[in-house]
């Protein structure tokens, strides 16, 4: 029976307030190890879809929503713009524009979210195909990794499309043509995993049936989009070719002069941190604030537990226990408290983002995951259990400081 | 085995407690007499180490344990010397058989489990090893504290009213253990008590008269 053995025994023979220091120390570590999860895969995935976007030109309104609905494809659009007012940005030999992507969006299928673009949006995110090809004609489509994984799609397979971004039977387009997929795209890590691919004629496509009868024979893949200039697209996503001054003034002058918006995801995504910084810090300091207060539920247990104790701390100095021992028992087991709480913290924050990436993944399009390791942590992990020897150190100065003779003769 | 010379010890300097002089043999078995309050309990203590004397020496198997430092004497303590209280107290966390190892592993002895159940076999405790202290009767914890006191083989074993709290029953099984297994290793025992019973057992006896204070 080493020290160790000795201490753990001794914490579980008080079940109750153990398990009060345990649930606090756990629900302290696993808070503050789930924000930091939280906050470094978002920001991760804000960084990856980045994808060197410098402007995103869409319908005016919230700028925050234009980069949001089309580059992490997590907000509503914010309204459609006539191929005739982008078509400038869209045109190849445009002095400025290096790549124009245009997007398409407002249909989903089971809940992820269809795209109507071009090839460039592969070159954005470096997409590769994992089986099958590109859409050669309308209402073929390329599926991201998690879309194939999650519904279970391959090359070959058709589907009907719905109306908005939630999933409601009464919105599919069942009297369209239906989707096909004609390729799978690897994995990339970034929001493209999460998305049906497939020509902006497609979804025209999907939404003009009914009014004409030649449907998509009107559409032809091999003219430039610029030629249906009645058409409406959701946004354009712009990479310059150099930034400089005019780069700069584009937005403002796109903002100023037409009936369209230019936003610039650096300057927004910079403004999300700030609006969720302070919503992060607060249930920061709130975890901490647990963890101290887990720290102080240590100290009084053990602080308590020495009156009952004070017998038995003698009687280990007279079996020859010297002084050093019984502090480093108690020390011991502070310690063993913050450690145990420390563990089942981090399991319970990594089981947890495991079990809630499901969600997060469908409202954030972003593949979360538990099996994630921060070096952040260790520094939690270290900070925890400084709390649990802080908190046994005057309770283990006590038990150092048994006063062996006259605690046994009380009694 | 056991001697103490001009031992005096003061609880705060001014106050000071006079101990007539005590000469026990190896093995001998030995009964210290007085009323409450003439200072048993703290001679005990000073002959077990727990506490330190004004004057005087205290030799216990050859070791004057008087000029002995802390951690030596702690270690001196679980080794030489075994003391057995008039409430029997245990480690609550851990069980009868645990607590016995424990004792042997403070004192720094080897780890003996045979050596554990053979004693307590012995003490009519074998059924109870794996029990927590608080869940034998009086009884049974003295004859354990008596098992633990025991254990190491001690050359000295102290014994504070180890019988003030138990029936006459009791009593008499509690004393005729501590004489038979003091006996079996050899061990020096010392009670000290006010129990009258136990007077007419003990032909060696040393009587503690009231303090005196120094003026």
């Amino acid at each position: 029976m080493n020290l160790l053995q000795l201490s753990w025994k001794n914490i579980l023979h008080k079940p109750t307030s153990t398990l009060l220091s345990l649930v606090l120390f756990a629900l302290g570590v696993g808070l503050v190890s789930l924000l930091m999860l939280v906050n470094r895969q978002l920001e991760d995935k804000f960084e990856k879809n980045l994808a060197g976007i410098d402007m995103v030109i869409g319908a005016k309104g919230s700028p925050l929503q234009l980069i949001l609905s089309s580059m992490y494809h997590i907000d509503a659009p914010t309204g459609n713009v006539a191929i005739a007012d982008v078509k400038a940005f869209l045109n190849p030999k445009h002095p400025v524009i290096g790549k124009a992507v245009p997007l398409s969006l407002g249909d989903n299928y089971r809940s992820y979210r269809i795209v109507g673009t071009t090839f460039d949006f592969f070159d954005l995110y470096k997409a590769e195909l994992a089986q099958g090809r590109r859409w050669e004609a309308v209402f073929e489509v390329v599926i991201g990794a998690a879309v194939a994984d999650a519904l279970d799609l391959k090359t070959g397979d058709t589907f009907h499309s719905s109306h908005g971004f939630v999933v409601d039977e009464n919105l599919e387009h069942t009297d369209a043509s239906a989707f096909k997929v004609v390729g799978v795209l690897q994995p990339t890590g970034a929001v493209v995993d999460q998305l049906i691919l497939t020509s902006p004629q497609s979804i025209w496509g999907v939404h003009e049936h009914g009014d004409h009868e030649h449907e998509h024979e009107a559409y032809d893949l091999s003219k430039p989009l610029t030629d249906y200039e009645g058409e409406s697209i959701t946004s354009v996503l712009v990479q310059f070719k150099a930034r400089n001054a005019a780069t700069l003034n584009m937005p403002r002058g796109i903002n100023e002069n037409t009936n369209m918006q230019a936003a610039t995801p650096a300057w927004e995504i910079n403004r999300l941190y700030a609006i969720l910084g302070d919503s992060a810090l607060a249930l920061q300091v709130l975890a901490l604030i647990i963890i101290a207060v887990s720290g102080l539920s240590v100290f009084l247990s053990l602080y308590a537990s020495l009156r009952d104790r004070r017998y038995e701390l003698a009687l280990m100095r007279v079996m020859g226990a010297s002084r050093g021992k019984l502090f480093a028992l108690i020390l011991l087991e502070g310690l063993l408290l913050a450690a145990v709480g420390c563990v089942i913290g981090l399991a319970l924050s990594h089981t947890g983002m495991g079990v809630f990436a499901r969600a997060l993944e469908s409202s954030y399009r972003y593949s979360f995951t538990g099996a994630l390791f921060l070096k952040e942590e260790i520094w939690l992990v270290l900070a925890a259990l400084g709390v649990g020897l802080l908190a046994a150190f005057i309770p283990a100065v006590q038990a150092r400081n048994t006063d062996i003779s006259q605690t046994l003769a009380e009694g | 085995m056991l001697q103490t010379k001009e031992l005096t010890y003061s609880y705060d300097g001014k106050n000071v407690l006079i101990f007539p002089d005590i000469d026990c043999g190896k093995g001998e078995h030995w009964l210290l007499l007085g009323q409450s309050g003439s200072g048993k309990t703290t001679l005990l203590h000073l002959l077990g180490g727990l506490l330190s004397p004004a004057t005087g020496s205290i030799i216990v198997a050859g070791d004057n344990i008087a000029t002995k430092r802390a951690a030596a004497l702690d270690r001196f303590r679980g080794r030489h010397i075994g003391i057995i209280f008039q409430k029997s107290h245990f480690v609550r966390a851990l069980t009868l058989e645990e607590n016995l190892v424990l004792a042997q592993q403070l004192a720094g002895a080897p780890i003996d489990r045979g050596r554990v159940e053979e004693l307590l076999g012995h003490l009519n405790l074998g059924h109870k090893l794996r029990e927590k202290p608080d869940n034998l009767s009086m009884g049974e914890q003295q004859r354990a504290a008596i098992a633990r006191a025991l254990l190491n083989r001690p050359d000295v074993i102290l014994a504070d009213e180890p019988t003030s709290a138990l029936d006459d029953i009791n009593c008499q099984e509690v004393i005729d253990l501590l004489e038979r297994e003091a006996t079996a290793t050899g061990a020096t025992l010392l009670v000290v008590t006010h129990d009258g019973r136990l007077k007419a057992r003990f032909p060696r006896q040393v009587l503690l008269t009231h303090y005196q204070p120094s003026l």
